[in-house]
C-alpha cells in the first residue's frame, strides 16, 4: 500500500526533474551564446567533464556526489520536519576540522578503528556546529535559517585560523594541514580516485528512505513538517524533540561529509574545501522532492555539473562558476512548478 | 585602550584621534549594512522576508564597478540600484507572483546573484580576475556638524551613501507611520487576508516593496565598491545581506532602530581596526567571525522583546 504509493508519486513526480535540467541547460546554452562563447563547446566540455568517460564518471563525478549524498540525505531529514538548514556549509567544515584533528593523530592505529574515530569526530563536530541555532529554534523560536546561515561564516574563518594556526603543516609556508594519517584514508577503488564514502553513503539514504516510509517516526515527521501547530495540539507529536533530532540529525550527517571529503578525496584541510556542497546539496534534496532515494539521482545530477563545470574551464575557457546559475534556475523551477512549501518563516518567531 | 597611553606620546590627543577614527570607520563600515537593512525591513514589513538581498547586493556591488569604472561613481551608485533591483524583481516573480517557498526562493537568488556576477568579472577581467581600481566617491562635509567633537566627522563627513541611509530611513519611517499606503503594507505584513478584503492590492504591494528593498541592498552593495574598497572581488559581500536581516530583527522592523543597529555592526566589524592600531596578537580570523556572531547574538538577544510581522513569510 504504502510502496505503491510511493512509487506513484515517484512517476508522477519524474518529470518536474527532467523538465528542470533541461530548463537549466537550456538558459546555460543562451546564456553562453550570449555572452560570445560557443554553446557546442561549453555543453561538450561539460559532458567529457563528467559521464564522457570512464575516469570522469568514477574521479570526477561519483566522488562530487559523495558529500551531496550525505549533506543532501540530511537535507531531507530537515526539511521534512520544517527546519530550513541553510546551515550545511559551516557544518561540514566543523567536521571537516574535526576529522583533519583526529587524522593526525591516529597513525599507528588499525584503520577500521582510525576510520570509526574519524567519521564519529566528524559526525558529532557538524551536530555541535547546529546546536545553538538548535536552541535557539526549538527554546525560542528564533529562526533557524538565518541562525544557521550565520554560522557558515564563521566556520570559514575558523577554518582560515586553524590553516595558518594549530593545524598548519609543519614547515608552516602554506595555509593548510598535513596530510593524515593513512590509517585515517578511506579505501580506494583501484585505478580510480573513488572512495568508500560512496557505498556508505548510499546505505545512509536507504536507511532514511525506510525511517521515512517505514516507520511511525518518519510519519510523524512528516506531519510535523506539513502542519506543527496541527501536530502538536492532537500531542501525538513532541514537536520540540522531532524537531531538535532533525537539525542536529541534518547537521551530524553534514558533518560526517566534511570527515569523508578529509578522510576520502583530500587528505588534508585547507580553505575551499567545498565548492558549495551545503547549498548545492539543498537544490539537489528539493530536486529529489526530499525522498532520498531520488537524492541518488539528484546528487549524480549536481555532481556532474561540479566536474563539468571545471571541463569548461579547462577546455573552453567558461567560467567555472555559470554552474552556480544553472543550479539557481534549476532551484527556481522546482520550487516554482512544485510550490513546494515547507512552514515558511512565519510563525515560528512568535 | 588604555594600551595606547603606555605609547607615551600625548595619550589624551591619541585617544581622541583614536576613537574618532573609530567612529568614523564605524558609521563608514556600517553604511552599505544600513542600505540592505533598511531594504529588507521595508520587505519584510510588508510581509515578505527576502534572503535573496544578499544576491541583490552583490549584483549592486559588481554593477556599480562596471558603470563606476566607465561613468563615474555617481552613475555607479545608480546602476548599482537598477542591479540589485532586478535581482529582488526575480525574487518577487518567484516568491510573490509563483507563490513559491519565499526561503528557498531567496536562496535561489542568492546563489544567482554569486553565479552571474562571478561569470559576468571573468567574463570581462579573465579567470584571474583584475586588480581593478575604481574611483570612489568623495567625502561630502556638511559644514558646522562636522566640527563636532568625536561624531562629527563620523557623521557628517562621510560620502554621498551615509546621507542616503538617513534620507531612506527618514523616507521610510514617515511612508509607514503617515501614509495610507504605508498603513496598507503594514496591514499586508500583518493579516493578509484582512488586508485584501480591505481593498488592498496585497502582492502589489509586497511586490513594490521587495523591488525597493532590492535598490537600497544594491545600492548597499555599491557603496562597498564606492565607498570602501575601490574595487570589486567575486563573493565580496560576504554575507553581508544575511547580517542585514538580524539587523532588521534587532532594530525590531522599524527604521531608524535598523539604522542604529547597523551601527553597532559597523562598530564590531571597526574594532578590528581598532585593535590592529593597538597591536594585538589575537588572530585576525577572531575579528572576521565577530559581526557574524554578533548578529547570531542579536537574533538571542531579541527574543520575547520584539514582534515580527504576524504573517512574514505567509504567502496570500
Amino acid at each position: 500500500m504504502n510502496l505503491s504509493r510511493s512509487i506513484r508519486q515517484a512517476a508522477r513526480g519524474g518529470g518536474l526533474p527532467v523538465v528542470a535540467v533541461l530548463v537549466g541547460l537550456v538558459i546555460l546554452a543562451m546564456g553562453l551564446e550570449a555572452a560570445g562563447y560557443s554553446a557546442a563547446d561549453g555543453l561538450g566540455a561539460l559532458w567529457r567533464g563528467s559521464f564522457g568517460s570512464w575516469y570522469a564518471i568514477s574521479s570526477a563525478t561519483l566522488p562530487r556526489a559523495v558529500p551531496l549524498l550525505f549533506i543532501g540525505a540530511g537535507l531531507t531529514l530537515a526539511f521534512r520536519a520544517g527546519a530550513f538548514n541553510i546551515g550545511a556549509e559551516g557544518q561540514f567544515y566543523a567536521g571537516a576540522i574535526a576529522a583533519t584533528w583526529i587524522g593526525l593523530h591516529v597513525g599507528g592505529w588499525p584503520a577500521p578503528l582510525a576510520l570509526i574515530v574519524v567519521g564519529a569526530g566528524a559526525l558529532l563536530a557538524g551536530a555541535a556546529w547546529c546546536v545553538i541555532p538548535t536552541i535557539l529554534r526549538v527554546r525560542f523560536g528564533v529562526l533557524e535559517v538565518i541562525s544557521t546561515l550565520l554560522l557558515n561564516f564563521v566556520a570559514t574563518a575558523l577554518v582560515s585560523f586553524m590553516v595558518t594556526g594549530p593545524l598548519q603543516e609543519s614547515r608552516r609556508v602554506y595555509p593548510q594541514s598535513d596530510p593524515i594519517a593513512a590509517a585515517a584514508r578511506l579505501p580506494l577503488l583501484p585505478g580510480t580516485r573513488l572512495h568508500l564514502g560512496l557505498p556508505i553513503a548510499v546505505v545512509v539514504c536507504m536507511a532514511l528512505w525506510l525511517l521515512y516510509t517505514r516507520t511511525r517516526w518518519g510519519f510523524r515527521l512528516r506531519a510535523l513538517g506539513a502542519g506543527p501547530r496541527a501536530a502538536m495540539i492532537t500531542g501525538r507529536v513532541p514537536a520540540g524533540r522531532y524537531l531538535a533530532v532533525a537539525l542536529l540529525g541534518s547537521a551530524a550527517l553534514a558533518g560526517l561529509a566534511g570527515g569523508i571529503e578529509i578522510s576520502g578525496v583530500s587528505y588534508a584541510l585547507f580553505q575551499n574545501l567545498s565548492p558549495g556542497y551545503g547549498f548545492t546539496a539543498i537544490a539537489a534534496a528539493l530536486l529529489a522532492r526530499l525522498n532520498p532515494i531520488g537524492l541518488l539521482a539528484t546528487s549524480l545530477l549536481f555532481a556532474a555539473l561540479e566536474a563539468g563545470a571545471g571541463a569548461m574551464q579547462r577546455d573552453a575557457g567558461i567560467p567555472s562558476v555559470v554552474v552556480s546559475v544553472v543550479e539557481a534556475v534549476i532551484l527556481i523551477v522546482v520550487v516554482v512548478a512544485d510550490r513546494w512549501r515547507g512552514p515558511g518563516a512565519g510563525g515560528s518567531n512568535q | 585602550m588604555a594600551g595606547s597611553g603606555g605609547r607615551g606620546v600625548e595619550p589624551v590627543t591619541d585617544f581622541i584621534s583614536l576613537s574618532s577614527g573609530f567612529a568614523e570607520a564605524s558609521v563608514r563600515v556600517a553604511t552599505p549594512l544600513a542600505l540592505a537593512a533598511l531594504g529588507e525591513a521595508l520587505a519584510e514589513r510588508s510581509g515578505v522576508i527576502n534572503l535573496g538581498i544578499e544576491g541583490s547586493m552583490l549584483s549592486g556591488a559588481l554593477a556599480a564597478a562596471l558603470a563606476g569604472g566607465a561613468w563615474g561613481p555617481e552613475w555607479g551608485l545608480l546602476t548599482g540600484a537598477l542591479a540589485g533591483m532586478a535581482l529582488a524583481a526575480v525574487f518577487a516573480a518567484v516568491a510573490i507572483g509563483a507563490r513559491a517557498n519565499q526561503i528557498i526562493a531567496g536562496t535561489a537568488v542568492s546563489l544567482l546573484g554569486a553565479g552571474l556576477t562571478g561569470a559576468v568579472y571573468r567574463r570581462i577581467f579573465g579567470s584571474a580576475g583584475a586588480a581593478l581600481s575604481i574611483p570612489t566617491l568623495p567625502p561630502l562635509s556638511i559644514p558646522g556638524l562636522d566640527r563636532i567633537p568625536v561624531v562629527g566627522q563620523a557623521l557628517f563627513g562621510q560620502a554621498l551613501p551615509t546621507y542616503l541611509v538617513y534620507l531612506s530611513a527618514a523616507v521610510i519611517w514617515y511612508i509607514l507611520a503617515r501614509t495610507r499606503w504605508g498603513l496598507g503594507l503594514s496591514a499586508a505584513g500583518e493579516s493578509p487576508e484582512a488586508a485584501r478584503a480591505h481593498g488592498i492590492p496585497v502582492r502589489r504591494v509586497r511586490t513594490i516593496a521587495v523591488v525597493s528593498g532590492g535598490a537600497l541592498a544594491g545600492l548597499g552593495g555599491a557603496t562597498l565598491v564606492l565607498a570602501q574598497v575601490g574595487t570589486f572581488a567575486e563573493q565580496m559581500t560576504a554575507g553581508r545581506g544575511f547580517i542585514a536581516i538580524a539587523i532588521v530583527v534587532l532594530g525590531g522592523w522599524r527604521p531608524w532602530r535598523v539604522a542604529l543597529a547597523a551601527l553597532l555592526f559597523g562598530a564590531a566589524a571597526a574594532l578590528q581596526f581598532l585593535f590592529q592600531a593597538l597591536g594585538t596578537a589575537v588572530p585576525y580570523q577572531f575579528f572576521l567571525m565577530m559581526p557574524y556572531l554578533l548578529a547570531l547574538g542579536a537574533l538571542a538577544g531579541r527574543v520575547g522583546r520584539v514582534r515580527a510581522p504576524a504573517a512574514l513569510g505567509v504567502d496570500l
